[in-house]
């Protein structure tokens, strides 16, 4: 059993959890990933680990209620625990070895996900720039966090609630138009939004990481689900990714794929949630 | 004398078809008598010759014959921890009963029905076979992958007075037994006794610890132990590389047979989706294509299709199995080969494009190849593809390995006589050796693997 030793929301729809994992937090690196499982009856849920802290032994998850699972979790507060919890998996991210400077860019909750790069990069010294885009003002995530580690940071929201009124596309292309150069940019959030952040550093040929979340149920390479078309090849996210070179990635295939079990899902949510607790 | 076996009890096709129950019923205690006196009791014993684990066969068949159920159950325990497993999934044809003298007119000696009924009696009757009494020698072993190689490696070890810790990366051991093999033919339950029996030999099981990522080869050695045994597994499934592999509605065999087993989809408790088809076609002509077709036949599909590119001859699936998908309802497309995946607008698959396939001359495996018909394409109507056509092996461990050598397929390279690997006190055994195989031959490795370690530690230690 894995204890959660500390617990916030962010706002209706992300919490964060921090879990007493020593073996978990020795090891993990930025970009390595877990599978959580609440209990008996629960799904294999891999997510990106967002913090860890291995003097502590904990490792931090941030993630988006989305299904039941990730429902149930939320449910669950400090003292509570989950039933499994396994990781560091997939490859930790890789920079060109030149880098000196990187753009980090977080949509929605994949800021989760993008900030330990972020705090990665600056505490090596790096030049780190950060553009962090969210739909509106209620669901910002990590400002203060990102400003720590931030060379300079961008924040945009859709309807302009907050920052400055737009997309984190919109934000990178200015940046280029300006004449700003990055050796690398890491882009991690919805799928459609990585897909059009490497439209925008494909003419500057920019090296552009993303970080993948397609299906999966083992993490380890048994069952295939993850896998997406890079550069033309099949690759699995759990042991090849989860991140990629954005310029190779078939995102539209990955967006169909990502959909198989959506109706599922939802039924699920509709029909269960509460009921799963009690049993 | 009959010349042929007991029958097996069988649940109706019919009914069974539709429910994850299990297809075989099992020996009643005079069954099991009765097709005991089939057995010749011959001196040569060429049943235990056929034995990967060398089960003393003809000594547990006379123990039923008595009526000492129990005792038969510690004569297999003494060569094999997992019988109730072996019983129902061993291709015994291939193996005892292939080598039973009274095979070569009729039917062989029922070895499989007896060694089920024997374990199934032991379990049902709360008997966990007789005490042993087991000396601590003060060396620990680690064992990597709660498979059939490991979890026989383990239990072996454990008896010789081992220290064993098995690291599995799902969160429950029985690796293929529990993921795989549908609850139909092997349930879970089952499994799980057996596994069970393990733990009370000493044998520590410690689930979710990938190893490769959690810790390496090297950092086991460091903190303790004397030999590591991996037993990993195959890995990655492969894909035929046809247009169409990633619409919606395809995938492996491995991860549809996941969902349903291991996540237990098919139980509206559980979470786990898995995919929803009114019609599936299944590529592949080994076991595991037929358990994922008569799974599909379980969770609701109508129509289900074997598409296989040889003739049902070359099959590699058991014989048994082919008859049950058969007599359950899958239409089998032999001699055909699929060439395209086809998809709605939706990007959801609509339909398998196949082509007819004849045999030619025989290929370098030795059956005869399969040559396309020019001309005979056709669509099979369907909604899900399954494909089942193998896997390749798991880079994890090889990968962060140093010292560790692979073949040109990426399988590991160990000694066949030792399972010692290319690195000093590291053995493997299991499909991560051979590729994929059968449960009863990872046994044999794991089985192997363990006098080898106990040899190799007992002369260190010397």
């Amino acid at each position: 059993m894995f204890q959660i030793v500390e617990k916030k929301r962010w706002n209706d729809a992300v919490v964060q959890v921090t879990l007493d994992a020593p073996q978990i937090a020795r090891k993990v690196q930025p970009g390595q990933f877990i599978i959580f499982r609440l209990d008996e009856f629960g799904e294999r849920v891999p997510l990106t680990v967002a913090d860890y802290d291995r003097e502590a032994g904990t490792i931090t998850l941030i993630f988006q209620l989305v299904g039941d699972s990730t429902r149930r979790f939320a449910q669950l507060e400090e003292g509570d625990a989950i039933q499994d919890l396994v990781g560091p998996l997939g490859m930790p991210t890789e920079l060109p070895e030149q880098a000196k400077s990187v753009c980090v860019i977080g949509g929605g909750v994949g800021c989760a996900i993008a900030y330990p790069q972020a705090k990665h990069l600056h505490q090596k010294g790096l030049e780190v720039d950060t553009i962090v885009g969210f739909r509106n003002r209620d669901i910002v995530i990590l400002e203060d966090e990102f400003r720590a580690c931030s060379d300079n940071l961008y924040l945009c929201t859709d309807d302009g609630s907050y920052g400055t009124k737009g997309s984190v596309t919109a934000v990178l292309q200015e940046q280029l138009d300006q004449g700003k150069r990055y050796d690398a940019v890491i882009a991690i959030g919805p799928v459609s939004m990585m897909k059009f952040v490497c439209q925008v550093t494909k003419p500057y040929q920019i090296k552009t990481i993303v970080s993948l979340n397609p299906i999966m149920v083992d993490g380890t390479g048994m069952c295939g689900g993850c896998r997406v078309t890079v550069g033309g090849k099949i690759r699995y996210a759990c042991v090849d990714g989860p991140d990629f070179d954005g310029h190779q990635v078939d995102f539209d295939e990955l967006m169909r794929r990502n959909s198989t079990y959506r109706q599922q899902e939802q039924h699920a949510c509709r029909l269960q949630l509460g009921q799963k607790g009690e049993q | 004398m009959a010349l042929e076996k007991v029958p097996m009890p069988e649940r109706d096709p019919k009914e069974r078809a539709r429910c994850f129950e299990e297809v075989a019923m099992g020996y009643t205690p005079e069954q099991a008598q009765e097709e005991t006196t089939r057995c010749l009791h011959c001196k040569a014993k060429p049943c235990v010759s056929g034995c990967p684990v060398g089960v003393p066969i003809p000594e547990f068949i006379a123990a039923v014959a008595q009526g000492d159920f129990l005792v038969a159950y510690d004569v297999i325990l003494s060569a094999n921890r997992l019988p109730a497993v072996c019983g129902r999934v061993c291709p015994q044809e291939n193996q005892c009963e292939g080598k039973c003298v009274r095979g070569k007119k009729g039917q062989p000696v029922a070895i499989g029905h007896l060694e089920r009924f024997v374990a199934d009696y032991a379990r049902t009757h709360g008997y966990a076979g007789k005490q042993e009494s087991i000396t601590p020698n003060g060396m620990r072993v680690a064992v990597v992958g709660g498979g059939p190689a490991g979890l026989t490696c383990a239990g072996d070890l454990a008896r010789m007075g081992y220290q064993v810790t098995i690291f599995e990366a799902f969160h429950v051991a029985g690796g293929v037994l529990m993921y795989g093999i549908p609850e139909f033919r092997l349930p879970k339950d089952i499994v799980q006794q057996e596994i069970h029996s393990l733990e009370q030999l000493g044998v520590e099981i410690q689930p979710d610890m990938v190893i490769g990522k959690i810790f390496s080869i090297d950092e086991l050695m460091t903190s303790g132990y004397d030999a590591v045994f991996l037993g990993s597994g195959a890995g990655l499934p492969r894909f035929m590389n046809i247009p169409g592999e990633a619409l919606v509605g395809v995938c492996s065999a491995n991860e549809y047979l996941t969902r349903i087993n291991l996540m237990h989809s098919y139980d509206a408790r559980y979470d786990t989706p898995v995919i929803q088809s009114k019609a599936v076609a299944v590529v592949g002509g080994g076991n595991v294509a037929m358990d994922a077709a008569r799974s599909a036949l379980r969770m609701g599909a109508e129509q289900v299709y074997i598409v296989y590119r040889r003739s049902e001859a070359e099959m590699p699936a058991r014989l048994e199995e082919v008859h049950h998908a058969k007599e359950e309802g899958v239409v089998f497309q032999n001699l055909c080969n699929p060439v395209e995946i086809l998809g709605d607008e939706n990007s959801r698959v609509c339909g398998l494009r196949c082509i007819r396939m004849e045999l030619g001359e025989p290929d370098e495996s030795g059956r005869r190849r399969p040559i396309e018909v020019p001309g005979s394409e056709f669509v099979l109507d369907v909604d899900t593809v399954i494909i089942a056509i193998g896997t390749s092996p798991n880079p994890l461990i090889s990968s962060t390995t140093a010292g560790l050598d692979t073949n040109r397929w990426g399988c590991l390279v160990v000694n066949e006589d030792t399972m010692a690997t290319t690195k000093e006190k590291v053995y493997a055994g299991g499909d991560a050796v051979t590729g994929a195989a059968t449960v009863i031959l990872a046994m044999g490795a794991g089985k192997t693997a363990a006098c080898s370690i106990d040899e190799a530690l007992r002369n260190l230690s010397r």
